[in-house]
């Protein structure tokens, strides 16, 4: 019993970090139907803006949490406006190249600059563990979790409650439409970039925390992995992308504790084959017909 | 949609496929009989992991074959039957890559010209390189690629061209076994394998086959995971006295470190993947404790040896850093080349490959060396105890 619930929190804490990825994903799509593979080394390069800025500036977590979040942001608007703004009127799959190509440029760019070597993540937080029953839960644990629900909360606040939100809503029902009735188009790609990249920065960083390890290539299966949870969830929606993530982290997890870790990545693909025969717009997602 | 993305995903995979084959082929066409140097210097290649998955291991042997070569150019040269002649190294990088790894070997050979090759550092480089090593007739030294049939071919003979620096991963899986057994006293165990590479696979065969006790459970890992609370959290729950992690230095820190972090404070052995400096530095010093690893290498019976002090304090002098096994075992394969080259009194490649097989108690700082029938080193086999982060004890094994 309480090793069962030893892995729910192992799988939980697994589990928020591919929804932060996944919401990601899941947004992008949602509003111009692209599937950024770019997303998980957005994820890399807040993890190493953090390590840079806490071990030269000495930021605290809460710090270098929120300046990793708003580089990232940064970096996703410019690969939006530099890679895929100018493909906007180009067939689905040159852009789905391209980002093919900056999350090559991305990995291989990074390993150049700061060497392909695994780096140990500064730890600003002194682990601690605490015990409730016999199960154990570290702060870190807890403060995965607990940044995790808070920024999905203040993302679905975003989206439902502010007018960008409703830009971004329009957006992804129909640009010609929105543009018509006086919405940015270009703008509201821009923020979602932001927002979604700034998401794939914080769990960067919180990875970086957890694991204590980050190198340049950290980035590729996770990715992939949130991009399964976000198909899972149903593309394109927001609280299917945070299901997706938590259901993806519990599988992963519950295969290792029955003795099948050799299958533990198997499994999250062929999740996806599955979903993608039997139920291809994914739990949440809405099952619209497509012109061919 | 998903039929277009579909499509894309395959086109680019064939296109990557294709380019990846052009230039794995690059293969040596003018199978020759061997390379030969001009009258003033030695050519010697480095086909090495510089960058990459396992650039940690390549990064480090290159330092030692540096070392190696500066030492013997200051001291003269290499004797070619009376002629010294200085060396000149050329080093390529083969980022980790099959391919590359390669077309490396196919440059190193047939352009560059080199008498002899010094790496890759991993046994799957290393097998991508035999093929145009063995057209080339040129033979190559692996400082340390572990896979038991690596110097093998299908049918069971030996490769001509490829030698190695250290010993076999049976060997080293066994004497892990042994250790275990006898010293740690170890009744119950848990093996917690990479299977991504030959190396974990094979360590974790050769253990199992040896160890007297109960293998309680049998996991594996691939190369880049990062979470390992699952599988962990399950050992926990299991009456263990010992965990066999046989894998590469990036993953098992953070294995060791999630165990400690978790409670479990049971030995954890490894095998020479875990010799590395990076290795405490990942884990944690308070976790690297009660970790224990085979290792060709230990500084500790080394302090005992002369030239092996020497060596540890010219690496401490050159790179401000203690010298990783990996390091020692590359020099090391520097001086074969050398002993091969002045035994045989020519620097023609078919004259040294037929050195390196004669090597006959070679005094290397990773301990004397003489190369048998499978052109494997025999050599003896050190375990080192770590405590917090610092090497403790070392043992050696027979």
């Amino acid at each position: 019993m309480q090793t069962i619930l030893q892995q729910i929190i192992n799988a939980l804490s697994l589990g928020s970090i591919y929804a932060l990825l996944a919401l990601g994903y899941s947004m992008v799509y949602g509003i111009i139907k692209l599937i950024n593979f770019a997303h998980g080394d957005i994820y890399m390069l807040g993890a190493f803006f953090a390590y840079f800025a806490i071990n030269a500036w000495h930021f605290n977590f809460l710090l270098a949490l929120l300046s990793a979040m708003v580089i990232s942001a940064i970096s996703g608007v410019v690969i939006e406006y530099l890679a895929y703004r100018p493909l906007r009127k180009s067939p689905r799959i040159a852009v789905l190249i391209t980002a093919i190509g900056v999350s090559f440029l991305l990995e291989n760019g990074m390993s150049y600059f700061v060497g392909s070597n695994a780096r140990s993540f500064p730890q600003v937080i002194e682990q601690v563990n605490y015990e409730f029953a016999g199960v154990q839960i570290s702060n870190i644990q807890l403060l995965i979790l607990a940044t995790a629900l808070t920024l999905m909360v203040l993302l679905q606040m975003i989206i439902k409650k502010t007018k960008m939100g409703r830009a971004m809503r329009a957006v992804s029902v129909d640009p010609e439409a929105a543009e018509l009735v006086g919405v940015n188009v270009n703008h509201t790609i821009s923020f979602t970039f932001a927002l979604g990249s700034a998401l794939a920065g914080a769990a960067g960083v919180l990875i970086g925390m957890y694991y204590n390890q980050i190198d340049p290539l950290m980035g590729m299966t996770p990715g992939i992995k949130a991009f399964v949870a976000a198909v899972l969830g149903g593309i394109g929606s927001v609280p299917g992308a945070a299901l997706g993530g938590f259901l993806i982290g519990t599988l992963e997890t519950f295969f290792q504790s029955i003795g099948l870790s050799a299958y533990k990545d198997a499994v999250v693909y062929l999740t996806l084959i599955v979903i993608l025969l039997f139920l291809p717009a994914g739990i949440f997602g809405k099952n619209t017909k497509e012109k061919v | 949609m998903m039929n277009k993305i579909i499509k894309g995903v395959m086109s680019t995979a064939i296109a990557g496929m294709a380019a990846m084959m052009m230039t794995g082929c690059g293969v040596a066409k003018n199978s020759s009989n061997g390379t030969h140097q001009d009258s003033k210097v030695i050519k010697l290649g480095v086909n090495m992991e510089l960058s990459g998955a396992v650039a940690g291991y390549g990064n480090a042997e290159k330092q030692g074959i540096q070392l190696a070569a500066d030492e013997i150019n200051k001291n003269g040269g290499i004797d070619v039957n009376g002629h010294k002649k200085k060396v000149k190294l050329i080093i390529r990088d083969n980022k980790s890559s099959l391919a590359t790894s390669s077309s490396v070997a196919a440059q190193l050979t047939t352009k560059d010209k080199v008498a002899a090759v010094v790496g890759p550092a991993t046994t799957n480089m290393g097998t991508a390189e035999i093929p145009n090593i063995t057209k080339a007739a040129v033979p190559f030294v692996s400082p340390s690629a572990t896979d038991p049939k690596f110097t093998l071919q299908k049918n069971g003979q030996v490769h001509k061209y490829v030698f190695r620096a250290c010993f076999q991963n049976n060997f080293q899986g066994k004497s892990a076994a042994k250790f275990v057994t006898n010293k740690l006293k170890a009744k119950r165990v848990a093996i917690y394998a990479d299977n991504s590479s030959d190396y974990g696979t094979g360590l974790a065969k050769a253990f199992k086959d040896v160890y007297q006790g109960k293998v309680v459970d049998s996991q594996t890992y691939a190369a880049g995971d990062k979470d390992f609370n699952a599988v962990l959290t399950s050992f926990k729950a299991k009456k263990l006295d010992a965990i066999y992690i046989p894998g590469y230095y990036t993953e098992v820190g953070l294995i060791v470190k999630q165990a400690r972090q978790m409670g479990i404070k049971i030995p954890i052995v490894g095998g020479d993947g875990l010799a590395d400096p990076k290795f405490a530095q990942i884990a944690g010093s308070q976790n690297a404790t009660n970790v224990y690893y085979t290792t060709p290498f230990s500084r500790q019976v080394a302090a005992k040896n002369k030239r092996a002090t020497e060596f540890m304090k010219a690496f401490k002098d050159r790179y401000n850093e203690e010298a990783p096994t990996f390091s020692a075992l590359a020099y090391d394969a520097v001086y074969m080349v050398k002993a091969a080259i002045e035994s045989e009194k020519s620097d023609d490649s078919t004259k040294i490959r037929a050195g390196l097989a004669k090597i006959k108690d070679f005094d290397g700082i990773t301990g004397r060396i003489t190369i048998n029938k499978t052109h494997d080193p025999e050599k003896p086999i050190a375990v080192e105890k770590m405590t917090n982060g610092k090497i403790s004890n070392a043992f050696s094994v027979e």
